[in-house]
């Protein structure tokens, strides 16, 4: 199907939905005519019409709040919040409706819905542009929360988040958006909702991230690899939640050292959910403590600080050098 | 587009019903106070968890509109439920089990009195956060619109929750949509224990769907009977493809917000002369008695079918077993595979 970018990836997985279950309804701020803020939904108005690629007025809290109530009915809305920071006033759709309809209802009814938003940093944007806040969604039972790293991977995930019976919160993690591109075959496969991805083995030490922050991850393996001779194993969590804490764990267990990578700020980021986990379960294989690399417990700042806020290859590198003084 | 609203003249002229009509309605909502009565007993013999917020002297405004619907349409409420759940046909010992948290409950003992559902009767909760269910009700009617059906939701909510902000991105949306959705406001004039005179100075709350072109009118709802043509009016509204509509039903409540309620905010006087005056129960046995529909002893025979209908809900209610601990870790997702 050619190189795709992941923005692509995401439009075309969403036309797939589309095509393939007449189910599938798209709602959200400026998605139809004008193709999202992003280009995510870009052309579909036009294939597939205005009742099914529908524009909303400015309400996040209703457009969260209707897709529950489509759901129930059995459709599979999937509603786009244009940026993560404009995501607060559908929370309490998503935390006291979405994700409790299957357990109050005992399974009678489920809420099949797709609750799709660009976030992170690293795009020159102002702070609620910017943000990282996977680790409040990936707190409430009942809610899966998926990270795609790469254009494959989105597609794939994306099919899997609109096909589940449960509510999905898909982030999209825009400084990737047309970061790289790749093949992307429109075979209609689906990703698995539960299985962190080992995007490279090594033997060394285990480096732990999600979305966009797997690129300074990736750059720090290479370069540890070829600096220190230090092979380290990477994973790319894809599902926050529910999370694969096994697949994190073997690899801990044959690494015994463990460096987390997110650009959440520190506290009550997800990164102290897998740390939390591994001092758990696997702390007698653990060589060195279990070190995160985040951006500080600051709101996220303008361009001109937005370099030493987020997390760098640099940073990665230093943090596994320093687990690695470990005997 | 051209929207009216007025105040409904329901207490000025009543409308006819017939013998049946008159006697269905005094059985439902007996029914439902009677039902309620006994779940404020339970609560008080400590067998009810999960808060219980009782619907007595409100009764007229869920058995009116439910003569309205047809197979098919759907209704989502709030947390004051239970009168919602009685009058749209669902089995009085499922919802008082689910009271108590025992397995024969309609949510099978993990819902309780705020969070029971049921997909036969398309009743769609029962929802604890206060106006948060109302986008709901719009989205189940985008599902009937969409699949080009002629049903209707009713979306009950109260006057506190008239005051939410979503309440409102949501009248936006129905109109915009013509979502064929009836916005039924329960005004029992308290929001918990401020009343509508403190909290707002909208002379009516229906008269706020005039800013989103949404038509609407104000209704007594202590006459069953005015309920229903309001409520016939709103439907015929509905299905005719011409959008939503707000009902601002008159009500009153005669016990406390919830069963732990100092009552601080109005007086027993008030109160008394409501259930003396204005009782939806004792109008429409007025109306049975005075049209020689019934004796005092057929009535009575009701009251009896009544209550064993009632004591036999409360006996099972206590003899359901309780849900065992694994279930703990159920429906949390749907199960793999």
């Amino acid at each position: 199907m050619g190189e795709l970018t992941m923005v692509e990836a995401v439009a075309m997985a969403l036309a797939r939905a589309l095509d393939e279950d007449p189910d599938v309804v798209l709602l959200g701020e400026d998605i139809g005519r004008d193709g999202g803020v992003f280009r995510a939904t870009a052309g579909l108005l036009d294939r597939f019409g205005a009742d099914r690629v529908r524009d909303t007025p400015l309400a996040e809290s209703a457009i969260a709040g209707v897709s529950v109530g489509m759901a129930a009915q059995g459709l599979r809305p999937v509603c786009e919040i244009q940026f993560m920071g404009f995501v607060y006033p559908a929370l309490d759709q998503m935390l006291s409706h979405a994700a409790r309809l299957r357990n109050r209802t005992r399974g009678r009814l489920s809420c099949p819905m797709v609750l799709r938003a660009p976030y992170g940093g690293g795009i020159h944007a102002p702070e609620h542009h910017s943000e990282s806040t996977e680790a409040l969604f990936a707190h409430i039972p009942g809610l899966r929360v998926v990270i795609p790293s790469s254009p494959v991977r989105a597609y794939g995930l994306l099919l899997a988040a609109i096909r589940d019976p449960d509510p999905v919160v898909f982030l999209e993690p825009k400084r990737i958006y047309r970061a790289v591109r790749e093949e992307v075959a429109d075979d209609g496969a689906a990703l698995p909702l539960d299985r962190c991805a080992v995007l490279c083995r090594g033997s060394d030490v285990t480096l732990v991230s999600w979305g966009a922050m797997l690129t300074e991850t990736l750059d720090a393996a290479d370069a540890l690899s070829a600096e220190d001779g230090i092979e380290a194993e990477v994973i790319d969590v894809c599902t926050l939640k529910p999370l694969d804490a096994a697949t994190i764990r073997a690899s801990v267990e044959r690494t015994g050292r463990c460096v987390i990578v997110h650009e959440a700020a520190r506290t009550g980021g997800f990164g102290a959910e897998i740390a939390a986990r591994l001092a758990e379960t696997a702390l007698v294989s653990l060589l060195a403590p279990v070190v995160r690399v985040t951006a500080p417990d600051t709101v996220v700042p303008l361009l001109k600080l937005e370099r030493h806020y987020m997390p760098a290859a640099a940073d990665i590198v230093a943090a596994v050098r320093r687990t690695m003084e470990y005997a | 587009m051209a929207t009216t609203t007025r105040r409904s003249s329901g207490r000025a002229k009543k409308p006819a019903a017939s013998k049946d009509e008159l006697l269905q309605y005094y059985r439902d909502m007996l029914l439902i106070r009677r039902f309620e009565e006994k779940a404020g007993q339970l609560y008080g013999m400590g067998l009810i968890g999960g808060f219980c917020h009782l619907y007595i002297g409100q009764e007229a405004v869920v058995v009116g509109l439910e003569a309205t619907a047809k197979e098919g349409d759907q209704r989502i409420t709030t947390y004051r439920d239970h009168g919602h759940m009685i009058a749209c046909g669902m089995d009085p010992k499922g919802v008082m089990a689910e009271l108590t948290g025992r397995e024969g409950g309609y949510s099978r003992g993990k819902g309780g009195s705020m969070h029971m559902f049921s997909k036969e009767k398309h009743f769609y909760g029962g929802h604890g956060i206060v106006g948060a269910n109302v986008p709901l009700g719009a989205g189940i009617a985008f599902a009937n619109k969409y699949r080009g059906n002629d049903n209707v939701c009713f979306t009950y909510f109260g006057d506190g929750a008239a005051n939410q902000g979503q309440v409102y991105e949501t009248y936006n949306m129905a109109e915009l949509w013509d979502l064929p959705v009836i916005f039924v406001i329960e005004n029992n004039q308290y929001a918990m224990g401020t009343s509508v005179k403190r909290s707002t100075k909208s002379k009516t709350l229906y008269e706020r769907g005039v800013a989103y072109g949404i038509e609407g009118e104000q209704v007594d709802g202590m006459d069953v009977l005015a309920v229903k043509a309001a409520g016939e009016k709103a439907v015929k509204h509905c299905r005719d493809g011409n959008g939503p509509y707000i009902l601002e039903v008159m009500t009153y409540r005669y016990r406390g917000h919830s069963m732990s309620d100092p009552a601080k905010y109005r007086t027993r006087e008030e109160v008394q002369k409501m259930r003396d005056e204005r009782d939806p129960i004792n109008q429409v046995r007025d109306l049975l008695l005075k049209g020689k529909h019934a004796t005092e002893d057929e009535l009575k025979e009701i009251d009896k079918d009544i209550k064993g209908v009632v004591n036999d809900a409360a006996q099972f209610a206590q003899d359901s077993p309780e849900p065992a601990v694994e279930e703990l870790w159920t429906d949390i997702y749907a199960e793999a595979g």
